[in-house]
């Protein structure tokens, strides 16, 4: 990668505070992968490795009464939202202080105000019931679902759009187009664009192709006002790169195309930038020795019915 | 109007619509949503007549969208809101199979602490109308045993406000099953070769037993508009067999609660559950199973299963009347199992 004079700050139109919270998103990911890597987790996770700007950029304009809903993909959207490193580690690794008991696990995570759910295009018809109690309850409140480009493919999808549209709800959807779901890239499972199939909802659409932060709340300022005041649907469309596997260890492209992708990690390396990488690997190192040192979770109201 | 207030010769189409009337009327958190359920058209099978005009705000028509409206159902439901969801035909239930069984239902516990879902699912179904294979289905079967599920349905001899008002109170998702071939019939009304009576509290199930008959050779558990076959059934068996027969039909299916049934069941010698469903993994083969285990020592034989044929559900009437359950096809089944 291209280093640049520019510090990190500078080029990513960042706080500190957000340069902080999008490398605490970066080693939390990079941890997650060593501790599959030495055994320690079970099950599967989704890291957002190269994705971690969005739900940064995105913070300063959600409000406490919004309601996100994030996807398998969410560690970010939850650490965005939360902080909280510890409980959403507890969770993934079913340790006592879980968000969830452990029960949900990485892809299951509920907390005021958030949601996550680990099955394709399920969210939205939700996000639209839940964007219609908002516009009754609670004018100017949105609800924001995070998808990615391969839950285009979902009918559910266009069913929840329609409704939005008809409906007018305050609906916003996050679309992290990193071009690849799963193994497929996007000439693959995507036909047209995105942005058409908004536009045949009628509902505004909104490309984002940059990484600065500052550019992107600028952008977005007005548009995320307007869904609110509308009040009415609105599509954000980041195009962004997957710097690592689906999961874990199972990526299939070619490691040129991965190393070709833009990351804001390598893009500048300032002292303030080391400084609080080093101090922000550290912290996650730490808090994951005193998570993995508690025990199991232990599920205590299990009762369904 | 209340439902409890309906003269017992409304009909059950009627009782319905008066019980969603009095729910929604009595609770502003409570939504309807469904297709084509606005008035002046008043919904498919006109359960929903002037609801929309009552409650405007709360009660949507939406677009044939069947896993979207649900979805939407479950995410009122998540914000605390309470929410009625109509499918038109039972068979279109499948396209909101994800939002039922890997939404609604598991969001119930799969966060780790009990999370509330007031979520009604409502399900017109069976066949004998001549709609054919994808109008006539019984698709109970395809939701016995899902976490965070329970199962209702709805006769002529459960008021159906009440029903209402217990599957919204769970805190968890429900389905209610509606026979179409009831929505004409009266309530409460039956033959007067039966005396019926009530038995459980939360989840009342419907008992008719033969006025003077005394102890039954054999107890049939029939739901929704599959009752009338039963009691067609032991009329014709008590006339031509000397069989004493008695009814039960249960309100809520899944999880059955077998504990105030037990007088019952457990006095009886032969038991068989009858259904509409087709073949193979049926709601009556789990009641058959709870049964087996609790009663093994006092049943004289095995449960029997009388259900429709392992196949599609035709449209001529002729055909359709070979393949769904009829009444003769519970006799049969008592028969068998009395005489064995």
């Amino acid at each position: 990668m291209t280093r640049t004079a520019e510090t990190a700050t500078e080029l990513l139109g960042a706080e500190v505070a957000d340069l902080e919270l999008m490398l605490l998103i970066r080693h939390f990911e990079w941890n997650l992968l060593d501790l599959f890597a030495a055994g320690e987790l079970s099950g599967t996770t989704h890291t957002c490795l190269g994705q971690e700007h969005i739900p940064v950029a995105l913070r300063p304009l959600l409000r406490e009464q919004d309601f996100v809903f994030s996807n398998h993909r969410g560690h970010g959207h939850y650490l965005a939202r939360f902080g909280d490193p510890a409980g959403l580690l507890a969770e993934i690794t079913g340790r006592r202080g879980a968000v969830c008991e452990g029960v949900g696990g990485s892809q299951h995570v509920l907390r005021e105000g958030y949601l996550s759910t680990g099955i394709q295009g399920e969210s939205l018809p939700v996000a639209v019931g839940l964007a219609l109690h908002l516009s009754r309850t609670t004018p100017g409140a949105l609800a924001v679902a995070h998808i990615g480009d391969g839950t285009w493919g979902e009918g559910a999808v266009y069913e929840a759009l329609n409704l939005a549209a008809l409906w007018r709800l305050p609906l916003l959807v996050v679309v992290e187009n990193n071009g690849i779901a799963q193994s497929t890239p996007a000439k693959a499972h995507l036909a047209g664009s995105v942005a058409g199939r908004a536009a045949a909802f009628g509902i505004d659409h909104v490309l984002v192709t940059a990484t600065h932060l500052g550019r992107i709340r600028d952008t977005l300022g007005p548009p995320l006002d307007a869904a609110r005041s509308g009040p009415g649907p609105l599509v954000v469309e980041f195009m962004t790169d997957r710097l690592g596997p689906h999961s874990k260890g199972d990526d299939t492209r070619p490691p040129a195309e991965i190393a070709a992708a833009y990351d804001w990690y390598t893009a500048a390396a300032d002292d303030q930038f080391r400084a609080l990488d080093r101090r922000q690997r550290e912290t996650v190192a730490a808090i994951t020795r005193e998570v993995m040192s508690r025990p199991g979770t232990l599920w205590p109201d299990r009762s369904c019915r | 109007m209340a439902g409890s207030e309906l003269p017992v010769s409304a009909r059950v189409v009627e009782n319905l619509n008066a019980a969603l009337h009095a729910v929604l009327a009595a609770d502003e958190s409570v939504h309807l949503l469904g297709e084509d359920i606005a008035d002046p058209y008043g919904g498919a099978f006109k359960v929903t007549r002037g609801l929309s005009t009552a409650h405007p705000s709360r009660v949507r028509t939406t677009p044939i969208s069947e896993g979207a409206i649900v979805g939407a159902g479950a995410g009122l439901a998540l914000a605390g809101d309470k929410a009625i969801v109509e499918i038109m035909f039972g068979d279109f239930v499948a396209l909101a199979f994800d939002q039922i069984v890997n939404f609604a239902a598991k969001s119930v516990s799969m966060y780790g602490r009990r999370v509330p879902m007031h979520l009604v699912i409502r399900c017109p179904v069976g066949g004998g109308r001549g709609y054919g294979p994808t109008h006539s289905g019984s698709p109970h079967k395809h939701f016995v045993g899902v976490p965070g599920l329970s199962l209702f349905e709805t006769s002529a001899f459960h008021d159906n406000r009440a029903l209402l008002e217990r599957a919204l109170s769970l805190g968890h998702p429900a389905i209610l099953f509606e026979d179409k071939v009831l929505y004409s019939r009266r309530m409460f009304a039956h033959d007067a070769l039966f005396l019926r009576t009530t038995l459980g509290t939360d989840d009342p199930c419907a008992r008719l037993v033969i006025d003077g008959a005394g102890p039954p050779d054999c107890v049939i558990l029939a739901s929704g508009g599959v009752a009338d076959r039963a009691l067609a059934a032991a009329r014709s068996m008590l006339l031509t067999d000397e069989i004493v027969c008695e009814v039960l039909v249960p309100s809520r299916l899944y999880p059955l609660d077998l504990e105030p049934l037990l007088p019952v069941l457990g006095a009886a010698r032969h038991i068989c559950v009858a259904e509409e469903s087709t073949a193979g993994g049926t709601w009556g083969a789990e009641v058959a199973h709870l049964l087996h285990t609790a009663l093994w020592h006092s049943l004289a034989g095995p449960v029997r299963l009388a259900h429709s044929a392992d196949s599609i559900i035709p449209a001529a009437p002729h055909l359709e009347r070979e393949v769904l359950l009829q009444d003769t096809d519970i006799v049969q089944a008592v028969r068998e199992a009395t005489s064995a």
